[in-house]
């Protein structure tokens, strides 16, 4: 199963394998051909799905696909109602994207690790990485969009001058300005980079313990892959859950003034 | 596993994504969602009125029937009443009609015994004369005596 490129044999190019994506170009300039494809593919299907419910939505009796879509328009409405006090346009149709597309992505993780690879080399493709969020760029562009819209949001509701004295005057008052200004530096930035590693790290660790029983005996596998997919099926909700949530929360902070 | 290019890419899918969403998706279907809320509110409000009326059209057909009774027991008493009336009128009338009747038997009564008389005493007047005439035939005269038979016969009145 290992590859040329990668010239070691045995479990460790297996693996290597399996985490290697589909990659084209130098540098900086490479780009992720699978990450980029299958999330493209996967958030089509979100925004097919939905909008084929949306053409179809009536106040009267929903069918099923309305049914189905507007059960999440509820639930993410809630969330945003638990939490967001103001009134916004974005962050609902936001949250919705976020838990869905994530959990698009996630879900790519239960289907056996083999099989899109194997696909890919019958067409000819070497490397194919087919879940997303185990890719960092995926995680990143996702939460380095979330940490512009919270710049964005704290300033268009602050002011620059309102938002700047926030990151400069508080907790700690005028005198602590330096310590503050390092404080809030620090919390804003970590913002994204938890949001981002979070979804990151919890789904690559999952792939790679499928990988990991995939190299086990044919015998032993179902016993130990069995269990771990329903495991993942909490795993994969719950981590598009708390990417919705926490991006909910960190927009309704950049909202509120103090 | 760098961050590179792919980064941008995603950025954008991402931004396209949540505008496709929030142009396209979310309206539609959260406007369905809250209308049919409100139809739902606007149905249970309905049915709570109809239920109000109901109550309302209940007590409103009892004032009616309790009114219906007062008003029909009224017209039985007042039909008991004259029917009293109209029979102590009939039985005065039968009164009334019984004693003309009475008073016209009595009278005519009367009237046939005054004829009897009259022919009884016009008879016996005839027969005594009859019987005078034939005894006195032969020696009185009937014009002599005339006078005497008439005062007798006026006696037996």
């Amino acid at each position: 199963m290992s590859t040329e490129a990668h010239a070691a044999e045995g479990a460790t190019g297996y693996i290597i394998h399996h985490l290697t994506p589909l990659h084209f170009g130098e540098g900086f300039w490479t780009l992720h051909l699978d990450t980029l494809f299958f999330s493209a593919v996967l958030g089509g299907l979100f925004v097919w799905f939905f909008k084929m419910a949306a053409d179809k939505a009536t106040a009267g009796v929903p069918g099923l696909v309305q049914n189905f879509a507007e059960m999440l328009i509820e639930f993410v409405d809630n969330q945003v109602k638990d939490s967001f006090h103001g009134h916004s346009k974005l962050i609902a149709p936001l949250a919705l994207t976020i838990f869905c597309w994530v959990f698009l992505w996630n879900f790519m993780d239960l289907f056996p690790v083999d099989i899109f690879p194997l696909i890919g080399s019958i067409m000819g493709i070497e490397y194919l990485r087919v879940v997303p969020s185990t890719d960092l760029n995926a995680t990143f562009a996702m939460s380095i969009s979330v940490f512009f819209l919270i710049i964005f949001y704290s300033i268009k509701i602050k002011g620059p001058w309102g938002f700047a004295k926030e990151l400069m005057f508080q907790p700690f008052g005028p005198w602590l300005l330096p310590f503050n200004l390092l404080l809030k530096l620090v919390e804003e930035i970590a913002k994204p980079i938890s949001l981002a590693l979070r979804l990151f790290g919890n789904l690559y660790a999952g792939e790679l313990i499928f990988i990991l029983i995939a190299l086990l005996p044919w015998y032993i596998q179902p016993v130990l892959s069995f269990p771990w997919a329903i495991f993942h099926i909490l795993i994969i909700t719950l981590q598009a859950f708390i990417f919705m949530v926490l991006t909910i929360v960190y927009l309704s902070m950049a909202h509120e003034d103090h | 596993m760098s961050i590179n290019a792919t980064l941008i890419g995603q950025m954008i899918t991402f931004a396209l994504l949540v505008w496709f969403t929030m142009k396209y998706i979310w309206p539609p279907l959260f406007d369905s969602l809250e209308e049919r809320k409100k139809k739902i509110a606007d149905g249970l409000a309905a049915a709570e009125k109809g239920q109000e009326q109901i109550i309302l059209a209940e007590k409103k057909a009892i004032g009616v029937i309790k009114d219906a009774k007062e008003q029909s027991s009224e017209i039985v008493t007042l039909a008991q009443k004259r029917a009293n009336e109209i029979v102590e009128e009939s039985k005065d009338t039968a009164k009334k009609e019984g004693e003309r009747l009475l008073l016209a038997a009595k009278a005519q009564i009367e009237q046939e015994m005054q004829q009897a008389k009259e022919g009884l005493r016009q008879q016996v007047a005839d027969l005594a004369l009859n019987a005078a005439e034939q005894i006195l035939n032969a020696e009185i005269d009937k014009t002599k005596h005339q006078d005497i038979i008439t005062k007798v016969s006026k006696q037996l009145s």
